[in-house]
């Protein structure tokens, strides 16, 4: 194993755990309709009990994402969670919100009441998804840093620090392109597919599957011309690539050229992009069709990961600096010593071992589709 | 080019930003104590269901497991802020010693925190739908995910305090890691691990038997109570007295690596052979703080004094002053800045920077030191160590008594003692003695922390960096609101949890 093949198989692995993330948002995208589509307090109770089933596994891969990104690539680490403060920190709030808001919202004792807590799941239902794809926009549209090592050596130095966020907003700058709020938005809207096409096919419910099939017009067409655009946009923009000495430089249409150099990650990407279609239209238009989470689910990790890959790959500096354009990240100069990383390489082998019990797990609990009956006998219901 | 740009935040964001990180670890450490505990307690009542097919300990377990679900989400979300607190606050630490640091979280993730949150999911919701065999595995899972979880944190923090498997690299500027195994074996983390997880276990003793007290108290749920309070005083004295010899060698890890907070531990100024170890302030066992370093009653322990001015050891071994200390971390990081500028230079054959390389290695150890201004500042806060060591070691010694006592009346032992007694139904104060003790069990596990964390001051990683080089540069005012936001937050949510778990232990189990 080459020390170039170990930072590659990382952005892979830390793009699959990205791709994933994303797939795993139907728990917010559920969580931010469940108003509407779950309509009476008991239809409701159905939809967080469904998605309350698995905000561990949201929560477990957000955590996973993030300690693999900061083994793999620790300057990313320290330069973007440092520096897009703001970001991150409203990123953290809205996860801890929903994380206690499943357990709390119906127990006896619940002194905020159960609305305070089905309010953090909306909230965290949509500013999760909004702010997450903020965050990974900005792969593509850079961010207001500045990174300097030579800092470390400056003894005289109060506090000598490596990178700085080159403006007081601390991230939120990023919200102020509207590129990002359009990729953000269609995080959002996707995360609502997703959501819509899971509570579909988890809970054996006639009213909710019919309603089902209406809201998922409603947030299909938005996140369709939201991406659509978006994609348009990425593939005719300027790139943020770099040669072989490391210099980093604006090149042309850098995406599109990185999809056609790559022509695997661009057959991912439109084998992705047919599978959400296909999950999307078909559970729209047969009414005996509640499986679609599974096609649109693959095809987001697919069209997610050959996003994410194309970011980076092929000489593209994956987190790039519009404030000083040498202090772009790039797998290079960001990633970890080739003994770290080879030594995380055995230790992700095990992953397919963790996959497959989290299948056989899911598949256990899932079997048989959640009912109103059973939430009634259930005592550790939601 | 942007050197300069970068210094100008104030001493307060480090201040902030070391609350923060406080505030976030003394909130996580109220609830994952209570999971560690409970998972062993919980596990071995199921384990009791699956043999017996007896419906009571199905009951049972299922009444712990909601206390359990309870307080298990509030560990999960303030968890995630720690982990990535290191990014947002730490973000200098983050780059220093990520390549050694970011891999034990990396590894938690993938193995263990991805147990813990798959078979959680089938212990809440899978009792109808698996078999009692998957069951009752999924159960011992969760605990097992959470336990490997603790693992892996605690060699992370075990880096800081004893950073080794390491080496500095002048070309990437960092430390980069030369060994997993030093890394994840080492002693010092192993002593931790089993310190930290075995005092986990005390507290969910200590919180199963008070509530058990509480039903006694109530004259309720009788049955549940005093069979629940068998394992819990069971899984409480074995958990007390592991506790304490590993405490021991735990001691015995900081006073090789970390003489000064052993030393702030002992408000030690002025060391010596022979030392005692004080009870309080005038009162003291003899020979007993150089037995507990040293394994001998004879052997030299060093004050904060001798640490400051340099000592020599009983073996003859030399320690040098913290001044010189600071001088060779100045070489170091002069040697550092030349390597690098030789480097980048053209007229440079390989010599100069061949010449500051050398300088830099012969002062690696103390490279760290080189960003200290002031010898003083090596002093951890004194005070803190001392009384928090004392509550953590007292509290221990009560914990042991208190098991003992607890396990023998629960099962009448010895006779001749008992035969009088009934611990169902004894006077009402023995009860609320052992229900107080559920908050004193928390404040021994935090005191504990304290000591470890504040013991450690000024560095973040031990003699490598300190807290002034970790950090992120942000306004402090940026700190300040999420302090109080998270604050807020968790002391909120904490009073929910409370309210909600009182009033699950009113409802009682369904027996």
């Amino acid at each position: 194993m080459t020390y170039t093949f170990l930072q590659h198989y990382w952005c892979f692995v830390v793009s699959l755990l990205g791709a994933i993330l994303v797939f795993l948002l139907f728990v917010q995208g559920a969580n931010s309709v469940a108003r509407s589509l779950g309509y009476t307090e008991e239809g409701r109770r159905l939809v967080y009990n469904s998605t309350g089933r698995k905000w561990e596994f949201t929560f477990t891969t957000l955590v996973t994402f993030g300690g693999a990104f900061f083994a793999s690539f620790p300057l990313f680490y320290s330069t973007s969670f440092g520096g897009a403060y703001w970001l991150w920190m409203l990123i953290l709030f809205t996860f801890v919100l929903q994380a206690v808001s499943y357990e709390f919202q119906n127990k006896l004792g619940n002194i905020l009441g159960p609305r305070t807590f089905q309010f953090f799941l909306t909230l965290n239902g949509i500013l999760g998804p909004l702010l997450l794809g903020g965050a990974v926009a900005t792969f593509f549209e850079g961010s207001n840093f500045i990174v300097e090592k030579n800092n470390l050596i400056d003894a005289g130095a109060i506090t000598p620090i490596i990178s700085r966020w080159a403006n007081a907003s601390h991230g939120l700058d990023a919200l102020l392109n509207p590129w990002v709020l359009v990729f953000g938005f269609a995080v959002v809207f996707l995360a609502r597919v997703l959501g819509i096409l899971y509570v579909m096919n988890n809970v054996d419910d006639e009213d909710i599957r019919s309603r089902g099939s209406m809201r998922l017009i409603g947030a299909a067409v938005p996140f369709l011309v939201l991406f659509v655009a978006y994609l348009v946009h990425l593939l005719l923009k300027d790139g943020f690539a770099y040669n072989d000495e490391g210099i980093i430089y604006m090149e042309p249409n850098k995406y599109l050229t990185n999809l056609l150099e790559m022509w695997y990650l661009l057959a991912i990407l439109l084998t992705g992009i047919v599978l959400v279609l296909y999950g999307i239209l078909r559970t729209i238009s047969s009414k005996n069709y509640f499986g679609g989470i599974w096609p649109a689910g693959i095809g987001t990790v697919l069209t997610v990961l050959a996003l994410l890959l194309c970011s980076a790959w092929n000489h593209t500096a994956y987190y790039p600096s519009t404030a000083d354009l040498q202090s772009s990240l790039t797998l290079e100069n960001s990633c970890s010593s080739e003994f770290t990383l080879t030594t995380m390489f055995y230790v992700s082998l095990l992953v397919p071992f963790v996959l497959a019990y989290i299948v056989h797990a899911w598949h256990a609990i899932d079997k048989k589709k959640l009912t109103k009956d059973e939430l009634q006998g259930d005592d550790h219901a939601y | 080019m942007f050197n300069h740009l970068l210094l100008d935040i104030d001493a307060s964001t480090i201040d902030w930003s070391r609350a923060q990180f406080a505030l976030t670890a003394i909130y996580h450490w109220l609830f994952v104590p209570l999971t560690l505990g409970l998972a062993v307690i919980m596990g071995i009542m199921e384990t009791c269901y699956y043999r017996t097919k007896d419906e009571f300990w199905k009951q049972t377990a299922k009444f712990w497991q909601k206390l359990f679900g309870i307080n298990f989400a509030m560990g999960v979300a303030t968890g995630i802020i720690l982990e990535f607190e290191f990014g947002t606050n730490w973000s200098n630490y983050s780059w220093f010693v990520g390549d050694i640091f970011g891999a034990p979280l990396a590894v938690e993730g993938i193995v263990a925190f991805f147990m813990e949150s798959t078979f959680v999911a089938v212990m809440y919701f899978g009792w109808k739908k698996v078999s009692p065999g998957f069951h009752l595995a999924s159960t011992w899972l969760t605990g097992l995910g959470a336990t490997i979880s603790a693992w892996w944190i605690l060699v992370a923090n075990a880096w800081m305090q004893y950073p080794v498997g390491c080496e500095f690299n002048p070309d990437t500027m960092r430390n980069e890691m030369v060994s997993f195994a030093e890394v994840a074996l080492s002693p010092f983390a192993v002593s931790k691990f089993c310190h930290t997880v075995t005092s986990a276990w005390i507290i969910g003793a200590v919180f199963c038997v008070g509530v058990c007290c509480w039903y006694l108290l109530k004259k309720r749920e009788t049955k549940m109570a005093l069979e629940s309070m068998k394992i819990g005083a069971a899984v409480g004295l074995a958990a007390a007295l592991l506790t304490g010899v590993t405490g021991h060698k735990s001691g015995m890890d900081v006073a090789e690596v970390q003489p000064m907070k052993l030393a702030a531990m002992e408000a030690l100024y002025d060391g010596g052979t022979e030392q005692g170890l004080k009870i309080v302030e005038g009162i003291e066992i003899p020979y007993g703080l150089s037995l507990m370093a040293t394994n001998d009653p004879h052997g030299f322990v060093p004050g904060i004094n001798d640490i400051l001015n340099g000592y020599t050891t009983a073996d003859g071994k030399t320690e040098i002053s913290v001044d010189e200390k600071i001088e060779r971390g100045k070489k170091a990081i002069a040697a550092l800045s030349g390597y690098r500028a030789a480097k980048f230079a053209s007229s440079d054959d390989g010599s100069i920077a061949a010449a500051h390389l050398k300088v830099l290695k012969e002062n690696m150890p103390y490279f760290g030191y080189g960003y200290i201004k002031d010898k003083n500042a090596m002093i951890p806060p004194v005070a803190i160590n001392f009384w928090a060591f004392r509550v953590m070691v007292g509290m221990g010694c009560l914990f042991i008594l208190f098991f003992a006592v607890v396990l023998a009346g629960a099962y009448q032992f010895p006779k001749a003692l008992w035969k009088k007694r009934d611990i169902t139904a004894l006077p009402a104060w023995h009860y609320w003695v052992a229900i107080a003790l559920i908050p004193l069990a928390y404040i021994a596990s935090e005191s504990g922390w304290l000591v470890a964390e504040f013991g450690r001051q000024p560095w973040t990683i031990q003699d490598m960096l300190p807290t002034w080089a970790s950090v992120s540069d942000i306004q402090s005012s940026s700190i300040i609101i999420t302090f109080f936001l998270f604050l807020i937050l968790f002391t909120t949510m904490l009073a929910v949890e409370i309210n909600i778990m009182l009033n699950q232990i009113k409802k009682g189990p369904q027996l």
